[in-house]
């Protein structure tokens, strides 16, 4: 596979949800049942997370101030790709991603009541209230960000992969970056040294269509993942609507990554129903008729229920039970989030130096802070 | 006691280092098979090899982010910048993700990497290859600064640094990489945030570090020869952790105080350190607090014009005069 993966084609000869033509793929034919039920309710935990995130953001909380501050970038219509590609990891295989994050913490294994807590910034948060929506962490789940600048994660990515070589354990690191990041340098200068030095990486650009308010099409010259071929990389596209194709697609590139220490660069399509971030009003850059096209014919939540319905392993009533579960959920979390306490003056503070938060490992001398 | 060259002590450093750890690698461009280029790294491929030793492309945002990724899993990267000037390019990977990650995932990663190179003047090489990033470097909470002045403190430090469990960044001298000094054969490891009294005196100290404390020990000798001023030299050796209490007990000492740095005036090292010198020791003072820098514009290649925009022993000297007038 040393060039575009014949996946393509593959896709285009199918129907209404053309990611079904996956479903026989080994890597799909392998799961159980409880397993393809487990991977909607992942994303539909996503969804309803998202979901009460938004309505905690758009609400006052009882003091008058905010619940949740800064940014928050949502995930809401992507979910079938954080899923479908994380569901894949082995125990030696890590990901990172950039500032739309809540979907692949909770793909990776993150409970919902540190995410909700890190929104609010209680201690109680992931990264303690410090990282907020853009920076959730979480290396037990080999989950490395949550980074906020564009394509500056995609190095970092790639120093796992190195990392993973160097200790010669077979694994690979899922880089993910958005299609807004593929014209920054940093993303090429990874791709160099990813493919110069065989490095066992997947760049996974999430292509949801605009960054920020600009198409790709003011945006990206030529075809997104094809400037691997630039690097000598194997590289493929996939739709990103239905996570049968995604598992399919991205377990060859994962395999590729592990078993021959080849990196690749898969360029995933997918849509945002949100807007950049909350703030941004979305009337300037495209049509509301176009969000309504894909929320009916290409929700990856509901393509795949109602594959997994049409499959015989789910009906109606286990569906909404799912459903049911995931707004419970996501209802605790807000719950949790809102009765932690906030970080304390003094915590600002910590978290800065190991040094300083191990004082009796401390080494050096001299002042570290500077108030 | 062998004498040996500064770039010498770093790579014995290095060397003691690579063979205590398997975690640490060596990277950056030309460090291996060109071995090096100002040398410091010389002879170090063929020792420790490929795996070890290893030559980067010109692609300072990428080798310096790989190297921030590899450290969170636990590999210990020393990666040479051929020179510190060429931060510029990696400044989102050294102070967004170096400096920030064990912060914003609340203490659960670590970045134990060293960033070392040369950052001075006075080599000619113009605006684009002179720069001393060491203040914006240190205004990163999360990062380390080091500037060794010596092959002794050079050695030392750098251990300490590789050790060191935070993001470390040393800033070396091209003008000193062949200075020679006195390096202990057995091993030994100079804390970071630990002050070095270089030169003792009574009538004024002077506060430095890097290649101007060298420069300022040259002056003491004049100030003490010339003009029968016995002045004490204070080489901070590291900017942060900064051992303020080593300054503070000299500026109690000698009630004058000259900063002397290889620096930009504006936002300078020396201008926290006059903020902190007054906070804390105000009534020891019997004058203001004094400094020299480099002359504040873009680094000017005019050979001749270029040594007198940086410190040397002959404008330190004035300083000092009229300090201590």
């Amino acid at each position: 596979m040393s060039k575009k993966s014949s996946a393509t084609a593959e896709k285009k000869s199918g129907s209404a949800a053309p990611g079904e033509s996956y479903r026989s793929a080994p890597v799909n034919a392998a799961l159980s049942a409880d397993q393809k039920v487990a991977l909607l309710r992942t994303m539909v935990r996503i969804r309803r997370f998202e979901e009460r995130c938004l309505r905690s953001y758009q609400a006052k909380n009882n003091a008058g101030g905010t619940n949740i501050g800064g940014f928050l970038h949502l995930y809401i219509g992507q979910e079938a790709v954080a899923v479908g590609c994380c569901s894949l990891m082995g125990p030696n295989d890590h990901v990172i991603t950039a500032y739309r994050d809540h979907g692949h913490a909770i793909a990776s294994g993150m409970e919902l009541n540190p995410l909700m807590a890190e929104l609010y910034g209680k201690i109680t948060g992931c990264s303690k209230g410090k990282g907020g929506s853009m920076h959730f962490f979480d290396p037990s789940n080999r989950y490395w960000g949550g980074h906020g600048i564009v394509g500056g994660q995609v190095p970092l990515g790639t120093g796992l992969a190195y990392a993973l070589k160097y200790k010669g354990i077979k694994g690979a690191c899922m880089t993910f970056m958005g299609d807004g990041a593929v014209n920054q340098g940093a993303v090429h200068e990874a791709y160099n040294l990813a493919a110069l030095w065989s490095l066992p990486v997947v760049f996974v650009i999430e292509n949801n269509g605009y960054s920020m308010g600009t198409s790709q099409a003011r945006s990206s010259a030529g075809e997104l993942a094809k400037r691997a071929e630039a690097y000598g990389m194997a590289w493929g596209t996939c739709d990103g609507h239905h996570i049968y194709e995604v598992r399919a697609q991205l377990d060859k590139f994962l395999r590729l990554a592990r078993d021959e220490g080849k990196p690749s660069v898969v360029e995933v399509r997918t849509y945002r129903y949100r807007g950049h971030s909350v703030s941004d009003p979305d009337n300037t850059y495209r049509r509301k008729d176009e969000i309504e096209e894909y929320r009916r014919t290409k929700d990856p939540i509901q393509v795949y229920q109602a594959t997994l319905i049409g499959e015989g392993v789910l009906d109606a009533v286990r569906a909404e039970k799912i459903d049911e579960e995931a707004r419970a959920e996501a209802e605790g979390a807000a719950a949790f989030a809102e009765a932690s306490p906030y970080p304390t003056v003094e915590d600002i503070q910590k978290d800065v130096y190991w040094e300083a938060d191990h004082p009796s490992e401390r080494k050096s001398g001299g002042r570290l802070f500077f108030n | 006691m062998p004498v040996i060259q500064y770039r010498e002590a770093i790579r014995h450093a290095l060397a003691e280092e690579l063979g205590r750890d398997p975690n640490v690698v060596v990277m950056g461009e030309e460090v291996a098979q060109f071995n090096g280029a100002y040398k410091v790294t010389e002879g170090l491929l063929e020792k420790f090899g490929p795996k070890r030793i290893v030559d980067t492309p010109i692609s300072e945002a990428g080798f310096i982010g790989m190297g921030v990724g590899a450290s969170m899993l636990g590999i210990r990267p020393v990666i040479e910048l051929m020179f510190w000037s060429f931060y510029s390019v990696a400044f989102d990977q050294i102070l967004n993700n170096a400096a920030n990650v064990r912060y914003m995932s609340g203490g659960l990663i670590n970045c134990p990497i060293v960033i070392r190179g040369p950052a001075n003047g006075g080599t000619n090489v113009g605006a684009t290859h002179s720069h001393t990033p060491e203040n914006v470097l240190a205004n990163h909470p999360g990062i380390k600064v080091v500037v060794p002045s010596t092959p002794y403190d050079a050695k030392g430090l750098l251990k300490s640094a590789i050790r060191d469990n935070d993001p470390v960044m040393f800033l070396e001298n091209t003008m000193l990489y062949g200075d020679r000094g006195e390096v202990p054969t057995e091993e030994y490891l100079i804390p970071l945030g630990k002050a070095d009294v270089k030169r003792e005196g009574t009538d004024l100290t002077i506060v430095s570090y890097g290649r101007a404390v060298i420069q300022s020990l040259a002056t003491a000798n004049l100030l003490q020869q010339e003009h029968g001023v016995s002045a004490e030299v204070v080489d901070l050796r590291s900017i942060r952790p900064l051992d303020i209490d080593t300054v503070l007990a000299s500026v109690r000492k000698t009630h004058r105080v000259l900063i002397v740095e290889e620096q930009k005036p504006f936002c300078g090292v020396g201008a926290q350190l006059t903020y902190m010198i007054q906070a804390e020791a105000f009534d020891d003072l019997d004058a203001p607090i004094a400094r020299l820098c480099t002359v504040d514009a873009p680094a000017i290649y005019s050979p001749p014009v270029e040594v007198e925009q940086l410190p040397n022993p002959q404008r330190i000297l004035r300083a000092a005069l009229e300090l201590v007038d």
